[in-house]
């Protein structure tokens, strides 16, 4: 561990007139990322979702100061970064838009929405269309399973759902995200960008309109979530009722 | 008894009962829906009479493979050398499952719950819940509940003066799919590449940090404090000998009414069918997954299977995750499966070669297919391929990447020969291929 310290060390020395990219409060939550865990190397994955929301993708810069934190060689650290799909090698718009391309959401209209908002973005896969960072600049990127087959077709934007959509649904909100309107998810908190989406993937709920106790309520019971409790309520159904006193069973006894 | 022995209701909402209430994943409607009261039971209880309790009950892990979780729980050492852990495999990725959002959405508390009871009876002081990073809505969910909980004292130091202690960290991964896979996990929870680990050791000896951890889903965990109010006989009214309890069914695709039902295990498509309104607009069924797409396909002739883990088992497939994605006769069989291959193929790990080279080699072959230039000798370099990869790969990604493939080539081998009609040497040129399903 030491020796990889001091080759990260070594290798900073060569450059190290660089302006600090991340200032005293960055080092601090990283530090408060740190503290959550037993051993500090699981900070890992939500520090590079907090260098993220800081400069819109993990740069070279992001994946020093993670290893520097956290006594790891920037080799170590971009060996995880690269692994992960949802951390971002180019700088990314002010939102990101996931449409999900797998068989299902695929086979009901999900590669038809893909390819129109394609065209009329003028982007490929993890491409952005307009200046990063700016309002309205969208990055576009196909999914996998978004985990929310019930809804298909789905997309994302942020990490918030966008359920049952269809071509024009898709084209519709795209073109409002580029006006810089927040239009609500059907499921989930308010629309914010992927900078503070970013921020709370690292833990931290401290951004008007991203607060927790702001953010936490928003719609999630979408019909079809509660389609069979709905059906079994009409119906009469239930569950076999609990006893009064149910016993938790002895010690088992020892062979 | 004589009571126990008739046959529960079509759809027996447990876990999903408390999602109708409004607000119900604020702490204050959980304690008026006897939230946290199994967790004041468990405290007063031993730690293994809680194992025993839950081995009893029969409860299977609902993750996919179905492990019972009394007997994985029951691999934990009894006296702890090391620090133990819980670590909650919150990472919902395969194609088609679609309960574990939900539930972390609408009851977060019954996960947390649930979390608090498994730890003590494991004894373990921390429980990490690792979520998909895609899913940030249950994180905010989770969080919050997570806070509520402390500040009730269901959390934290001496929880409800028993004397047990307990933390809970909830912990966004980063998109990747192999992290559902419990080692590549734990590796990922360490800050590494989501890979695999060799086993064993298994996590019960050596897990998160080297130390003994047991990996449970979350619908396995929020199953928990029901059973503990319940006991275990009340569980076993619900489902089949060796498939207890009830279970979240996630329905998708062509169906009238998609959506999560909740009903016994042994429940069969064609009663789940005839619950969500049948097929979309009539067109009949083709092909559907008992349990997300690693699951080999059945058809119209499975509607009575039974669902549970041996019934699928015993039709030649796997329960996995009672994913159903159902697909109606628009959609070509084929081409489905080159778009499950291709996801295989994104999410293999590339740790084996097997899994790294066989994927992409099956991709490569179905794309060639479904793209009209294909030849009949392609079906069998895809079950070659396939022989390959399953069984001798790292982990189970390589295996359920061949499901689609296999099982496809089992039930619909017309259509993929159909592909490489128009190639025969001297074929007149036909129509051109399939590609892409219609609506």
């Amino acid at each position: 561990m030491t020796e990889q310290f001091d080759f990260t060390s070594t290798e900073r020395a060569v450059s190290p007139q660089r302006e600090p990219v991340f200032g005293e409060d960055v080092r601090a939550d990283a530090k408060r990322i740190v503290e959550r865990y037993p051993e500090a190397r699981s900070a890992l994955l939500p520090m590079l979702h907090l260098v993220q929301s800081e400069q819109g993708h993990v740069s070279s810069e992001g994946i020093d100061f993670c290893a520097e934190q956290l006594a790891l060689s920037a080799a170590e650290v971009s060996a995880v970064a690269t692994f992960y799909t949802m951390y971002k090698r180019k700088p990314c718009g002010q939102h990101i838009v996931s449409v999900c391309t797998n068989t299902l959401c695929a086979a009901l209209g999900g590669d038809e929405i893909y390819k129109g908002l394609s065209e009329h973005l003028g982007v490929g896969h993890d491409e952005t269309a307009g200046t990063p960072g700016e309002e309205g600049s969208l990055t576009l990127e196909h999914a996998e399973c978004l985990a929310a087959c019930d809804h298909a077709p789905v997309l994302q934007v942020d990490y918030e759902y966008y359920d049952k959509q269809s071509p024009e649904s898709a084209l519709e909100l795209v073109k409002s995200l580029q006006r810089g309107e927040k239009p609500a998810p059907t499921r989930g908190a308010g629309l914010t960008d992927f900078r503070t989406a970013e921020r709370q993937l690292a833990g931290f709920f401290d951004r008007p309109g991203a607060r927790l106790s702001e953010s936490v309520d928003g719609p999630s019971a979408a019909p079809e979530t509660l389609r069979g409790a709905h059906q079994a309520q009409h119906s009469g159904w239930t569950a076999p009722a609990m006893p009064d006193e149910a016993p938790i069973p002895p010690l088992p006894e020892k062979e | 008894m004589t009571d126990a022995d008739s046959r529960p209701d079509p759809l027996t909402p447990v876990l999903t009962k408390r999602w109708l209430s409004p607000n119900s994943w604020h702490i204050d409607t959980y304690e008026q829906l006897e939230g946290y009261t199994a967790l004041r039971k468990a405290l007063a209880a031993q730690p293994d009479q809680l194992v025993e309790l839950v081995k009893t009950a029969g409860l299977r892990g609902r993750g996919g493979a179905g492990f019972p979780a009394g007997v994985k729980w029951s691999f934990m050492p009894k006296e702890p050398a090391k620090p133990h852990y819980l670590v909650i495999n919150a990472d919902e990725g395969e194609p088609g499952t679609c309960k574990d959002i939900p539930l972390m959405m609408a009851d977060p508390h019954s996960l947390i719950e649930g979390c608090v009871i498994a730890s003590y009876a494991m004894r373990a002081n921390k429980c990490m819940i690792y979520v998909r990073g895609e899913a940030l809505h249950c994180i905010r969910r989770l969080n919050a509940a997570v806070e509520e909980a402390y500040a009730r004292g269901y959390l934290g130091r001496d929880i409800l003066g028993s004397g047990f202690d307990c933390d809970i960290v909830v912990h966004a991964g980063a998109g990747a799919y192999i992290c559902g896979e419990e080692t590549a996990l734990l590796d990922s929870l360490e800050g590494k590449r989501g890979q695999p680990r060799l086993k064993p050791p298994f996590p019960a000896q050596a897990g998160l940090y080297a130390c003994p951890t047991t990996v449970n889903n979350v619908e396995t965990i929020a199953t928990v404090p029901f059973i503990v109010n319940g006991g275990s006989d009340w569980f076993r009214r619900m489902g089949r000998e060796k498939s207890p309890g009830p279970k979240i069914f996630s329905l998708s695709g062509h169906v009238e009414r998609p959506g999560q039902y909740e009903a016994p295990l042994g429940t069969t498509l064609r009663e789940l069918l005839e619950l969500a309104g049948g097929m979309k607009d009539g067109i009949p069924l083709k092909f559907w997954t008992p349990g997300g797409s690693s699951t080999p396909l059945f058809t119209a002739e499975h509607l009575d299977v039974p669902l549970d883990f041996e019934g699928a088992a015993e039709a030649g497939s796997m329960l996995g995750t009672t994913a159903l994605m159902i697909f109606n006769e628009t959609v070509s069989v084929p081409w489905a499966v080159m778009k499950w291959t291709q996801f295989y193929e994104h999410e293999s790990c590339g740790k084996c070669t097997p899994c790294r080279e066989g994927t992409f080699w099956l991709a490569q072959v179905l794309e060639r297919m479904v793209d009209g230039r294909g030849t009949e000798q392609d079906i069998d370099t895809l079950l070659d391929v396939c022989d390959n990869v399953f069984g001798r790969s790292f982990c189970a990604l390589g295996d359920g990447a061949v499901s689609p493939i296999t099982s496809g080539i089992k039930y619909f081998r017309e259509e993929f020969l159909a592909l490489c009609q128009q190639n025969r040497p001297g074929a007149e040129p036909g129509e051109p291929a399939l590609a892409g399903a219609a609506r």
